[in-house]
């Protein structure tokens, strides 16, 4: 899956982010909408659609749309 | 009221998503048993069942009116019921409902019971800090009452059921302070907050939502399987799916993992919230007004959480 897709299946979940809004670098944490529901949106998405546990340590060191990407299965 | 209270901090997606429009708090002055005793008053005015008949109670809560005696012994008398019945307290969240009915289901088979009076509750809300917006918009307080019987020569029954537990994940729901590892101080009520701005402390309800959806996730459609398998069913044979209503969020993955059809998988937040052990019945009650439960359908019901604690069954009704 390349970044653009990811980003653009992340904006589908975070249905307060219009799309195009999210880019590579963007801190998450910093968006209006950032709250306990997007993260547990994000845990959900990985393991849903690509499979992947995501623990609650390793969302908190992550800081930008990249650094979730990085959580993706290589 | 909370969406007015809470505009600034929860967006509306959020309460959207978590599925609860109103919920139900208990009068924080009167013990958590009351809804359970307040349920079984109910029970018996509506179905003209006789105290005389019960041969044992069972009170799921984690809610006792005293350290000693036991909650269910309290109840017994208060219900006016016989003096030669069996009682039983279970300290059981999500998970207590369908851990009871194998109980009740248990001892009518071994014990010879006749019939089984089941009673939850749940006041959780005494517990969750004002602060905490993530818990104040899930959960709401319930009591139910079942009568749980025998019948002979019926295809109706409570079926095999499947067990889970992981009590490494038990501070993941947690109420620190306040029983025997450690009496409530002045230490227990220091706010704490976590990376999202809820306040909690060691006196009020602290949940790790991450971690729960994880666990519910991985472990739920697993025990769908396993229970499905045991009972020798598959999905196609099961009318409805009553799972425990943690929040329609959480739910949706289940039943996304699992591969449920939605017109199968059962709804019931709404106007209650989660209402923790008294989830279950209260949907079934639900269902069955609504007509999705009838005679002859076959329900699927699994209870999970706090514990970890996760348990399943199928009723044919």
């Amino acid at each position: 899956m390349t970044i653009e897709e990811f980003i653009s299946r992340i904006e589908s979940v975070f249905e307060d982010e219009q799309p195009g809004s999210l880019q590579p670098d963007t801190e998450f944490r910093n968006l209006e909408s950032w709250s306990s529901m997007y993260a547990l949106i994000i845990v959900a998405l990985f393991e849903t659609d690509f499979k992947t546990t995501v623990t609650g340590d390793q969302l908190r060191k992550c800081n930008t749309v990249q650094d979730l990407y990085q959580l993706l299965p290589k | 009221m909370l969406m007015q209270e809470f505009g600034d901090k929860v967006s509306p997606t959020v309460f959207e998503k978590v599925g609860v429009k109103e919920r139900h708090i208990s009068d924080t002055a009167q013990p958590g048993s009351l809804l359970a005793l307040q349920a079984a008053e109910k029970l018996f005015a509506e179905h003209s069942i006789e105290r005389n008949e019960i041969d044992a109670l069972i009170y799921c809560s984690f809610h006792h009116d005293y350290i000693i005696p036991s909650t269910s012994c309290v109840l017994q008398h208060k219900l006016g019921l016989n003096e030669n019945i069996a009682t039983y307290d279970l300290t059981f969240g999500c998970s207590g409902y369908v851990y009871a009915l194998s109980l009740a289901k248990s001892i009518i088979q071994s014990l010879g019971f006749k019939k089984v009076m089941l009673l939850t509750s749940t006041a959780l809300t005494k517990f969750i800090h004002p602060h905490d917006h993530a818990s104040r918009i899930i959960f709401g307080d319930a009591g139910s009452a079942t009568l749980v019987g025998q019948e002979e020569n019926t295809e109706k029954g409570i079926r095999d059921f499947v067990f889970g537990t992981d009590g490494s994940g038990f501070e993941k729901i947690i109420i620190r302070h306040g029983a025997d590892s450690k009496k409530v101080s002045e230490e227990s009520l220091l706010e704490k907050k976590d990376e999202y701005g809820n306040v909690y402390s060691d006196a009020h309800l602290f949940m790790d939502g991450q971690g729960v959806l994880t666990f519910t996730m991985k472990k739920i459609p697993v025990l769908i399987d396993d229970t499905l398998r045991k009972n020798n069913l598959s999905k196609s044979d099961i009318d409805l799916f009553v799972l425990h209503q943690a929040n329609n969020f959480m739910n949706e993955q289940v039943r996304k993992i699992a591969g449920i059809e939605k017109e199968k998988f059962y709804s019931h937040i709404e106007n209650y919230g989660n209402t923790v052990q008294a989830s279950i019945p209260i949907a079934l009650k639900a269902a069955i007004a609504e007509g999705k439960i009838k005679s002859g359908s076959k329900i699927f019901v699994a209870g999970f959480g706090v514990g970890l604690s996760w348990c399943a069954t199928v009723i044919n009704f």
